[in-house]
């Protein structure tokens, strides 16, 4: 076995021991790239280093989690998973009084943004309580703010017509300088949390649940686990809306999810009886 | 194999002269602006001797077939030898970047691999083909003179060097060589 290797499953041992966090259900390629970039941005000299100071080092973690979760994304990723949404789920989230919306793995917030301003365009953004998780409390206080590069903005203009915006993404949001703030009411109804996907459970009852681009990083089992723990987060008939290359074909709890659109990883609670 | 400006002409040429009885699987990793591949998967299949697919994401890798890394994410194999994705930031300013697919390639495969860096107009790749070579890899660089841009080859031979270094219509050549 490769030393590297052994130091990695030392790395996530000390990790589960010290700590608590579990990344034995992780992807190993990726995983491994995240490990060795930690070793690079922190300045040790290799992942042995790196284990002693997560086993050692009082306030180190915080460091080591934000490394691991590396949270890239951008509004409106997709554009076309959001026409999607808006033209295939919202007619059906329109029939309930109340909507809950379950982000999970929301980094920071770009698509909490981008699902809170098509929710007020459809009309439905008063009846809906939106949960954005993330097991990443940095990212989490990040995606609270919603303050983003004034660069990234116009591409995320461009996504956002493609998207079916029906009006200007500047609408929703003040510029300063160098950086763009999103307009505070967009999140009067969402609720920042800590959740893990790995560790933590069901905690409350969705009628849309968004986990994009999350279980790529994750191992056939850990996939399959959470996608369980979403069949079981979710109300009959309920939407799960995954990224648009991620594959659940090997997944036994993809049995109890029917295609809304299977291009775009839109799918839904039991829907028609069989797959 | 990894390219970016110019890769799909000298993808096409390199993927007509491969033997079909080649049973190694191919990963291709090309730049291209499009947040789609399907369309250079088609134009790749009207050349290559062998089947082109998108690299599916858990999916095995498999031999004889010609693999084309999704726009957007980053393309890695798992000890598994199956596919994995990541939208991790860009490497080299690139996502899906050569650098990652390299690197991953060459620990799920334990070195026994051929890298191939062709034509594009970045540096991505480089990294990657030093660590190829690192762990007993064969590198084969384009010959930058034969290359539509040259900054990519030339970047591999600079930082990695190479194995082989040879013109755009001797590659299929070298690598029929080399898995038969």
């Amino acid at each position: 076995m490769d030393i590297e290797d052994i130091e990695i499953e030392l790395f996530v041992r000390a990790m589960q021991l010290r700590h608590g966090y579990d990344f034995s259900g992780y992807a190993p390629a990726s995983l491994k790239r995240r490990v060795l970039q930690l070793v690079r941005t922190q300045d040790v000299s290799d992942i042995s280093e790196l284990n002693r100071r997560v086993l050692h080092e009082e306030g180190f973690l915080s460091k080591v989690i934000e490394g691991l979760s590396v949270p890239v994304s951008e509004m409106f990723r997709d554009p076309q998973v959001f026409r999607a949404l808006r033209d295939k789920v919202f007619p059906v989230l329109a029939s309930y009084p109340q909507i809950n919306i379950w982000q999970a793995g929301c980094a920071h917030g770009q698509e909490i943004y981008s699902l809170a301003i098509l929710l007020e365009e459809a009309g439905l953004y008063e009846r809906s309580q939106i949960y954005a998780t993330d097991f990443n409390d940095a990212a989490l206080a990040l995606a609270q703010e919603g303050i983003y590069a004034t660069r990234d903005a116009r591409d995320w203009s461009r996504n956002y017509q493609e998207a079916g915006g029906q009006r200007s993404l500047s609408d929703y949001y003040s510029a300063r300088y160098d950086f763009i703030k999103l307009d505070h009411r967009l999140r009067r109804n969402v609720t920042f949390a800590n959740h893990n996907l790995v560790t933590d459970d069901v905690f409350c009852e969705a009628h849309l649940i968004l986990c994009r681009n999350v279980l790529i990083y994750f191992s056939n089992p850990l996939q399959d686990r959470t996608l369980g723990l979403f069949r079981d987060s979710l109300v009959r008939g309920g939407f799960l809306c995954l990224g648009t290359r991620e594959n659940i074909d090997f997944a036994p709890s993809a049995v109890d999810f029917t295609n809304v659109d299977g291009a775009l990883r839109i799918y839904q609670l039991g829907g028609r009886q069989t797959r | 194999m990894g390219c970016s400006a110019g890769g799909l002409t000298a993808l096409q040429e390199v993927l007509a002269q491969v033997d079909a009885r080649l049973t190694q699987p191919v990963i291709v990793c090309c730049h291209t602006g499009s947040s789609d591949v399907s369309l250079l998967c088609e134009l790749l299949a009207r050349h290559s001797r062998l089947p082109v697919e998108e690299a599916s994401e858990r999916a095995p890798v498999r031999g004889g077939v010609v693999h084309v890394a999704p726009s957007g994410y980053h393309l890695l194999i798992e000890p598994t030898l199956r596919f994995a994705l990541s939208v991790d930031a860009k490497v080299a300013y690139s996502r899906p970047s050569i650098d990652v697919l390299f690197e991953s390639v060459t620990d799920a495969y334990r070195g026994r691999i051929v890298a191939v860096l062709m034509t594009g107009a970045n540096a991505d790749g480089a990294e990657g083909l030093a660590y190829v070579r690192a762990h007993g890899g064969y590198a084969v660089v384009q010959d930058p003179t034969t290359a539509e841009a040259a900054a990519m080859p030339q970047a591999g031979l600079d930082i990695a060097g190479a194995d082989a270094c040879v013109p755009l219509n001797a590659i299929a050549g070298t690598l029929n060589q080399l898995c038969l």
